[in-house]
């Protein structure tokens, strides 16, 4: 009897501390971190504002970035300068384009290549590398010489290639930028993941019985995510820079789609005319973008790497 | 007559305060001591007691978040006062310091040498020539062989324990009157650690240099210090000459202390935990059956067009039995392959040669599938508690994680269930289910470690070093989990450590390990009353014994000689000099029964080792 009376109150004591402490995780510890760096969370909230009105603001505006508003085709210097009366916020075009309209969809567009291209990036190169790595030996021997190869082949090259021969569209975009950008990452993957696999925690796990996949999805990655984390918040500003680059060269974007580097690029062309604002608005929202990703990336790095600091 | 001796070194009411997210952390609240000339002054206590802090300060080293108040007077000055200027006239010269992991307090990329020159260039207006002389006179006053040649090899190229004696010879160099040594043996070998102790003993008799101590090892204090501090939570719980501290401690702490460190001498500790004795009858053939398991490494040697490989010969034979519920404690230092051995009977590094046989049926060879049924039964107990664990998940997920691999049917929140259970068992609060790795104690994470070991209710758990990362008040309670988990479950338990006392606790037998092979294995008692091989009683007479009055007297035997490198093939004639002709015919010492139960490798007389020096 006695003895059931203790299991009784020690039943009793676990049921008065049914709510566990929620513990702090080290992802809660970054952030943490992240939130204290004010120049990152600034860039956070203006991102998301850039965000926002990039898709939601052509609603504002009675032009779209394809309509030519005639009467100011080619009298943009004199007549399509920046006006609230005629609804072009941010003046016209030579042809006679809303430049408001097409810089949100310059944005639009080049948010989309800088985070559809580093997501395929992340997904691939990811585990791709984590296999390599992880699996070492002549997997990662065999692994690792191809990536090399494909990186010694000018991939700037390969692209106009494929501009050329698939014509300039979207999605040959996004695949020639995903063909390309993913091999760094594996290589930062498989080198963090030559030197997790020799820590404790992996060889308790095999010891445990656990499969070699599951190794890889339930403690390798997971312990990877800060370093991909930091390094995808710089490949998006790198990709964005590098889509403008094509764009800038007169590939890339068909019209009437426009991106940051075509807008720029258009702008930069007409400057001797004296339309200043066909450079300065496009380059704003670049400049802007671009301060923002980096120093979110900054910050990121910070916060996942108390010590390096 | 302690009146006219005038300190060298004083602190006064030192608070040391860090600067935290999670507000203030008080690490040293207001401690006092002096240190007079030629006098060894130990502050012991466990991790975290803010022992160190008190001496980083004093050297102006504190992280960046510290502030330090109070006065800490070194010759006159007030080391807080200072500017960093003058503070670098100070340090180095004066007051030097040897710190914990010789490694990595010496530049990778500078020569011994060149290492040594920076130090004198500094403090002294020495010219090229005297230098070099200088350096050369304390490389052998500290006892390096062929010190000449080492002073241009770069630290990599020297030993754990020949690093840590450069460091000494470099903190000698200006002949400072206060040494402070921040736990200079820690990291190394018992006998290495022996051969620095005496050295930092003789030091201090010849020069008068006074030296400040500061370990968690009362035995080392007990061989070393004349006074001592004992520290808690950043305060001196007790104070005073160490004999009195050693045979009258007044502190309950100090008692605690002196009561859960192991003691070679004497195995039957008050609050021991008994071991079960283990069934005679069974021989452990169909157990665990270890034959002549070998372990080889290729090594690549560079010169030549083509690299060359030798093998490095981790584990180069090695048999031994176990029974069921019993313990093999198997001891050596550091680089004799007793993790690799360990690794291999798990086959998580598979053995070059040999059979491990598990309840009747070898286990090498067996494809991943296969050996993953067996895993059930054989678990091991890492060494660093928070390196096993995977820093991003809670420790209910890292305990759960056997159950998901071996009983996928439990439900979620069966696991849970027999996760909780397990973790009352062990001694983890309830509460602590959702926590992650790095909020838990080092004692508490071992637990975890401990749990997600015994989960699956082993037949066999190998622990690899488990206590060696461990304060020595959390180390005992490991050790007695241990044995109550064993009592409890019928388990068999190698326990692998290169602590000889901590061994002695816990083992019912013990083999020791020298360069991969075994040169000693009896029961327990046997082998501390009563050593055989030379090795095994070097070994023993290095351990520090936690009282002064022994210790002090205790002459530890030397054998000569550095430890030979593994790869030479006459590193296992280091004990047998008469058959060292045979080396090349590929013979090894071999394994005699020296009395029922107690087997000894072939060795000469250790008087003729002793001799031969």
């Amino acid at each position: 009897m006695l003895v059931n009376n203790k299991k009784m109150a020690s039943v009793a004591d676990s049921a008065a501390n049914q709510n566990p402490v929620k513990g702090r995780s080290q992802w809660q510890d970054a952030m943490g971190r992240f939130k204290r760096n004010k120049a990152s969370l600034i860039s956070v909230y203006v991102l998301a504002a850039l965000i926002f009105i990039a898709f939601f603001g052509p609603a504002l505006s009675e032009w779209d970035h394809e309509t030519i508003d005639w009467g100011l085709t080619g009298n943009a210097a004199e007549m399509g300068a920046p006006s609230i009366e005629n609804g072009h916020f941010f003046g016209t075009d030579d042809l006679g384009r809303d430049i408001f309209s097409r810089v949100l969809q310059g944005t639009q567009i080049s948010l989309m290549v800088g985070i559809i291209g580093t997501i395929v990036a992340v997904v691939v190169g990811v585990l791709y590398g984590a296999v390599a790595g992880y699996f070492g030996g002549r997997v990662d021997n065999i692994m690792m010489r191809f990536v090399d190869i494909l990186m010694s082949i000018p991939y700037m090259f390969i692209l106009i290639i494929l501009f050329v021969m698939f014509g300039r569209s979207v999605y040959i975009l996004f695949i020639g930028l995903g063909l390309f950008s993913w091999m760094d990452m594996a290589r930062i993957v498989r080198g963090q993941t030559l030197t997790l696999k020799h820590k404790e925690f992996i060889e308790a796990a095999v010891a445990a019985g656990v499969s070699d996949f599951t190794i890889i999805l339930r403690h390798i990655v997971p312990n990877l995510l800060g370093i991909v984390v930091v390094y995808t918040s710089l490949m998006i500003p790198n990709l964005i820079l590098l889509e403008s680059f094509i764009s800038f060269l007169g590939l890339g974007i068909q019209e009437p789609l426009t991106s940051w580097g075509a807008l720029i690029s258009e702008g930069a062309k007409t400057i001797q005319y004296g339309t200043l604002w066909q450079l300065l608005f496009p380059l704003a929202f670049f400049v802007t973008g671009l301060f923002c990703f980096f120093f979110i990336g900054d910050g990121l790095r910070d916060a996942f790497d108390p010590k390096d600091r | 007559m302690t009146d006219i001796i005038k300190p060298i070194f004083e602190v006064d009411n030192l608070k040391i305060t860090f600067d935290t997210p999670d507000g203030d952390v008080q690490a040293v609240k207001g401690v006092s001591f002096q240190i007079n000339p030629g006098e060894c002054v130990g502050i012991v206590g466990e991790s975290g007691s803010g022992k160190s802090q008190t001496f980083m300060a004093a050297m102006g080293l504190l992280a960046k978040n510290g502030r330090a108040e109070g006065e800490i007077i070194f010759e006159g000055h007030n080391l807080l006062d200072l500017s960093v200027d003058q503070l670098n006239h100070v340090r180095g010269k004066n007051m030097s310091m040897i710190f914990q992991d010789p490694l990595t307090s010496l530049t990778p990329h500078m020569t011994i040498l060149q290492q040594m020159r920076e130090v004198t260039a500094l403090h002294t207006d020495l010219d090229k020539a005297s230098t070099d002389r200088l350096c050369r006179e304390w490389i052998d006053r500290v006892r390096i062989p062929e010190g000449i040649r080492r002073l241009n090899q770069y630290p990599h190229e020297l030993s754990g324990g020949m690093r840590q004696r450069v460091m000494i010879a470099m903190s000698m160099l200006c002949s400072p009157s206060l040494l402070i040594a921040d736990e200079p043996t820690t990291a190394l070998d018992v006998t290495v650690q022996a051969e620095i102790l005496d050295l930092m003993d003789e030091l201090k008799r010849e020069n008068g240099t006074a030296i400040a101590l500061i370990t968690h090892d009362m035995g080392v204090m007990a061989r070393m210090c004349d006074r001592l501090h004992v520290m808690r939570y950043g305060q001196y719980v007790e104070e005073g000459d160490a004999e009195q501290i050693f045979y009258n401690p007044q502190h309950e702490y100090t008692n605690m202390l002196l009561d859960s460190m192991p003691r070679i001498d004497n195995p039957d500790r008050k609050s021991h935990h008994k071991l079960k004795p283990v069934d005679l009858h069974e021989t452990g053939d169909d157990f665990l059956k270890v034959d002549d398991v070998k372990v080889h490494f290729d090594i690549q040697i560079s010169g030549g067009i083509w690299p060359k490989t030798i093998p490095l010969k981790a584990v180069d034979g090695v048999s031994f039995k176990l029974r069921p519920g019993e313990t093999l404690g198997i001891v050596g230092e550091s680089g004799c392959g007793k993790s690799t051995l360990a690794r291999s009977v798990l086959q998580l590094i598979p053995p070059t040669d040999g059979t491990v046989a598990w309840l009747g049926k070898p286990i090498n060879g067996l494809s991943r599938e296969a050996l993953k049924s067996k895993r059930k039964d054989l678990q091991i107990v890492f060494q660093d508690p928070l390196a096993s664990l995977d820093p991003r998940m809670t420790i209910a997920s890292s305990i759960m994680e056997p159950l998901q691999t071996f009983a996928p049917q439990m439900s979620k929140s069966e696991m849970k269930e027999v996760v909780m259970e397990m973790m009352d068992r062990v001694g983890l609060d309830r509460n602590m289910i959702n926590r992650y790795p790095h909020e838990l104690s080092g004692g508490q994470n071992q637990r975890v470690g401990i749990a997600r070991a015994m989960i699956m209710k082993p037949k066999l758990v190998i622990c690899d070093e488990a206590v060696s990362a461990l304060d020595v008040s959390v180390q005992a309670q490991i050790i007695e989990l241990l044995i109550d988990l064993q009592a409890e479950f019928k388990l068999s338990i190698l326990f692998i450590s290169h602590d000889l006392a901590v061994v002695r606790e816990i083992s019912h037998r013990i083999m020791v390990l020298y360069l991969g092979r075994v040169v000693e294995m009896a029961e327990s008692k046997d082998i501390y009353d009563n050593p055989v091989h030379p090795y095994t009683k070097q070994l023993i007479s290095a351990v520090p014994v936690p009282d002064p009055k022994i210790e002090k007297q205790r002459k530890s035997i030397k054998i000569p000689g550095e430890l030979p490198s593994p790869m030479d093939p006459n590193a296992q004639f280091k004990f047998l000099q008469s058959k060292r002709n045979l080396a090349e015919s590929g013979y090894r010492p071999e394994l005699i029964e020296h009395s029922p139960g107690h087997f000894v490798a072939e060795h000469d007389a250790i008087e003729t080792l002793l001799a031969a020096g």
